[in-house]
């Protein structure tokens, strides 16, 4: 049996739907990744928080709405959880994320009433992005990341965005303009992992079901989006880029991240392998730009060049 | 009016590294003056500063700015009453930010950020008009990342940043140090021209005699984490380096320990 070019192509409309969904997730990752310079691992379970507390919203008659907004909210506590391990008790960046994470798996099946999955039927229930039906789970994904990426914009052109920003930009001089950089941290990760949950929510509704490993490795997709997004972005763009365009990249990256990954699947690469293969590919877009800089000033390099003139 | 009384700070204490950094150190500041602060390597200049700035909780001792007691408040919330420049230019500023991004966060000191827009229309014509003042061509590329800029440039726009909102007193740690002469004198000359026009309340630490002698109305010597010397009004305006290495070792009994105080 050949590679069918057609089953490439006819797995393109799901490919594009699930990167939108993970767009809004990598958004997320965005903020405290690249804003505020903070990697949060909380992702890995908040995302599975958003997930579960949407499902058993849906399957308890909350209307999709209700449920979205609620896992939001569960996002959002989690990550004032993390920024309040951090800033109130010291506990270093990485490490306060992975002990929420932790924590999250436990939660997320008590949530599940003690389950590691519900399903959730699109036959019975009301859902607005599904596997059935691609082409609305397209449209409604875009307006979900349209909105998000719009709210971001307006949000970090504030006064209280911009403290955020100075915030992981340069501490020591937001502290000397009176900003509570303790506050911007916790208020950075909530709005973060609110938008993490948010996109749970929607992918246990698009895959039909919620998982208590869905998040596993999800801040290494939401990493590898943001990665993809910038090399992309200053290829084509430049130094013209701007906030919204920078967001806008984060959801294509992801968008490109499903695709390649739809094409390493149609070439049969075995799935339990799709992780190791995402760790490869962020591995190398997170070593480029210190290989680039570290090529042709390397000793090697030094003693090459040893006595020749430039 | 700032007042340090009686201020002790001890770094690491209890380990081999311990280090009394400030002993008892008492200062008073009247409105407007401008003290230039030297001293050898250790003498307390940088830490009393970041005693006064709220770095750190002091171990004992008070601190009163306008007659407001400080000495409990942390960092942020001491810096509506302080403008700060500091020895490395990156640390006064966002790298990644605006020009006009960097001055709109400093003109927000001490005020509340909610969800108004984080810098104004009328906001950029002021920036314009005031980094003109500089001559440093930064008028003109008010959308520049500050990364971008030259030491002394952003040692120009901390400068102006810091006193955008009036602080009750301007503190200058060694905020020449990392220029290069030529660079060092405009930032020096720019310093000169801020402080008079706002008629702030100002504190120089410098590294260099000659500067501590040219700039500032009062000039004062830390050793051993206290003050001693203080020279003002005539004193001041008639000394000579030669004076003061002479005072110095009246005072403490030895020989000046810092040759780049005393050859630059």
């Amino acid at each position: 049996m050949g590679l069918n070019v057609m089953t490439l192509i006819g797995a393109l409309p799901g490919d594009i739907a699930q990167g939108l969904i993970w767009g809004v997730m990598a958004i997320g990752v965005f903020i405290t990744y690249k804003i505020l310079n903070f990697a949060d691992l909380t992702v890995d379970g908040s995302f599975a928080t958003g997930g579960a507390v949407a499902v058993m919203q849906i399957l308890s008659g909350h209307s999709v709405a209700t449920a979205l907004m609620v896992a939001t909210i569960a996002g959002l506590i989690a990550g004032l959880c993390t920024g309040l391990l951090h800033t109130l008790l010291g506990i270093p960046d990485i490490l306060s994320g992975i002990l929420m994470q932790i924590a999250l798996f436990s939660i997320n099946l008590h949530i599940m009433d003690g389950g590691a999955n519900k399903a959730v039927s699109a036959t019975q229930y009301n859902l607005i992005v599904s596997l059935r039906d691609v082409s609305q789970a397209i449209v409604v994904s875009l307006i979900f990341v349209a909105a998000v990426i719009i709210l971001s914009y307006w949000f970090f052109g504030t006064e209280a965005g911009s403290a955020i920003r100075a915030t992981g930009n340069n501490p020591a001089m937001s502290r000397a303009q009176g900003i509570n950089i303790k506050v911007c941290k916790v208020v950075a990760l909530s709005i973060s992992n609110g938008l993490v949950a948010l996109s749970g929510g929607l992918f246990a509704q698009y895959q039909g079901f919620s998982d208590i490993n869905m998040g596993r490795g999800s801040i290494v997709i939401g990493l590898a989006a943001v990665i993809i997004g910038e090399v992309l972005g200053n290829a084509i763009i430049g130094k013209r880029m701007n906030f919204a365009l920078r967001l806008i990249f984060v959801v294509i990256g992801s968008i490109i991240y499903y695709i390649v990954i739809g094409v390493v699947l149609w070439l049969r690469m075995p799935t339990n392998d799709l992780k190791l293969f995402t760790a490869i590919i962020v591995a190398i877009f997170l070593a480029i730009p210190y290989l680039k800089n570290s090529f042709g000033h390397s000793f090697a390099h030094a003693k090459k060049m040893g006595g020749k003139e430039k | 009016m700032i007042e340090l009384k009686n201020i002790s700070k001890t770094f690491n204490p209890g380990t081999i590294n311990e280090k009394h950094a400030l002993n008892g150190l008492s200062l008073k500041l009247e409105d407007e003056d401008f003290v230039t602060v030297i001293g050898g390597n250790g003498a307390g200049k940088s830490t009393m500063l970041n005693a006064l700035a709220g770095v750190w909780p002091v171990d004992s001792g008070q601190i009163i700015i306008d007659g407001t007691d400080v000495t409990g408040l942390p960092e942020h919330r001491r810096a509506p009453f302080l403008g700060r420049v500091f020895q490395d230019p990156m640390t006064g500023t966002c790298g990644d930010m605006e020009i006009e991004e960097n001055l709109a966060l400093a003109a927000r000191r001490g005020k509340h950020r909610g969800l108004g827009w984080g810098i104004t229309k009328a906001e950029k014509e002021k920036y314009r008009e005031l980094l003109a003042k500089f001559n440093l061509g930064l008028e003109d590329r008010l959308t520049a990342k500050v990364g971008l800029l030259s030491g002394g440039q952003r040692q120009a726009l901390t400068l102006l940043m810091a006193t955008l909102v009036k602080p009750k007193a301007l503190l200058l740690d060694e905020h020449t140090a990392a220029l290069d002469p030529k660079t060092a004198a405009t930032v020096l000359e720019a310093t000169d021209r801020i402080v008079s026009e706002n008629h702030l309340t100002t504190i120089m630490v410098t590294h260099n005699m000659r500067d501590a002698i040219a700039h500032g109305n009062r000039l004062i010597m830390l050793n051993d984490g206290q003050v001693m010397l203080d020279i003002k009004g005539e004193e001041k305006k008639n000394l000579t380096v030669e004076d003061l290495l002479h005072k110095f070792e009246e005072a403490s009994g030895e020989e000046f320990a810092n040759d780049q105080a005393i050859l630059s």
